[in-house]
């Protein structure tokens, strides 16, 4: 069977929801939550790149550069944050921030 | 149909089990390091998958920047933190039917929606090989710098606030150490640091030094 426009797609679908079902499963762990996140970036930009390369089209390209920048932007922060929440909880566990009550 | 795969089908088919294994591995593993390392594979799989899409670049990003930074950036911050494994995995497959109801639910909409039949996806044909001297580098950099200059220059922006935020979130600033303030430096004047001593004029008696007569 000729690997095609779909099978890049449903392979980044997969992803996806591998890493959505990761998000239910590890619900406590905020590491392994912002894992996820990153998985789930991972299938986004590789549908961003397999309809670049279809379609002939290399604007989807600058995408994936933009979200790439983006992501590594967003999971230092989210790093520094977590680092900042364990030394002030002793504690990565989410059920543990509840200061706010809400 | 044939049997026979080709060889860029036996790549994708392999790279897509070692990237959906990692996944896998990454949300059910035990030990944060292993999921990162998984992450790893994870991420190194999918840039040969880009690869086989011919977006050189973004590939050899994707390892150089995420293999190489942010991947670091979690293992060190997994290192530093002192977990209890124990309590975050209490109750871990309590939500597993729920979440692979919804996944597989994901999963079968996607591919009914993107599979070939209903998608049109297979009118989209494998577009022609680039020639040979075709560079994806020069062709994403001439696009980055003409028509996307300005989202370039945000994205250099983002990246600016994204270095400030993380080092003003961990910085720590050690109450008892002794530093000096520039800004008191700077504002200090004369009469702060200068006394001048109105005191009797005592005249030597001057020895000629040696060698001058």
């Amino acid at each position: 069977m000729h690997v095609g426009l779909s099978h890049y797609l449903i392979l980044g679908s997969l992803l996806f929801a591998l890493s959505v079902v990761g998000i239910f499963l590890n619900r406590k762990n905020v590491i392994i939550l912002l894992m996820a996140i990153e998985l789930m970036l991972l299938a986004v930009n590789t549908n961003f790149i397999a309809f670049s390369h279809y379609l002939g089209n290399p604007t989807g390209q600058i995408f994936v550069f933009f979200i790439l920048t983006v992501a590594a932007a967003e999971s230092a922060i989210g790093l520094a944050i977590l680092v900042l929440l364990f030394r002030n909880l002793k504690t990565i566990n989410v059920d543990d921030m509840d200061v706010l009550k809400g | 149909m044939t049997l026979l795969l080709s060889f860029s089908e036996i790549v994708f088919y392999f790279l897509a089990a070692v990237l959906l294994y990692a996944g896998l591995r990454v949300i059910t593993t035990r030990n944060p390091v292993q999921a990162a390392l998984f992450l790893v594979l994870a991420f190194f799989t999918a840039a040969g998958i880009w690869m086989l899409l011919q977006a050189e670049f973004l590939a050899i990003t994707l390892v150089l920047v995420y293999v190489g930074a942010v991947m670091v950036l979690f293992l060190f911050v997994v290192m530093m933190l002192d977990i209890n494994l124990d309590r975050l995995r209490e109750g871990f497959w309590d939500y597993f039917p729920l979440a692979g109801f919804v996944g597989v639910l994901m999963a079968i909409e996607m591919v009914m929606v993107l599979g070939t039949r209903h998608f049109g996806a297979d009118w989209v044909i494998e577009p022609a090989p680039h020639a040979a001297d075709y560079s994806n580098t020069a062709e994403l950099g001439h696009l980055l710098y003409t028509d996307y200059v300005l989202p370039f220059e945000l994205a250099a922006v983002i990246l600016l606030v994204a270095i400030i935020a993380a080092i003003a979130l961990t910085m720590r600033r050690r109450k008892n150490s002794k530093y000096t303030d520039p800004a008191q430096q700077v504002k200090v004047k004369r009469d702060d640091r200068l006394r001048i001593v109105k005191m009797q004029a005592d005249v030597e008696q001057s020895v000629g030094i040696d060698g001058e007569s």
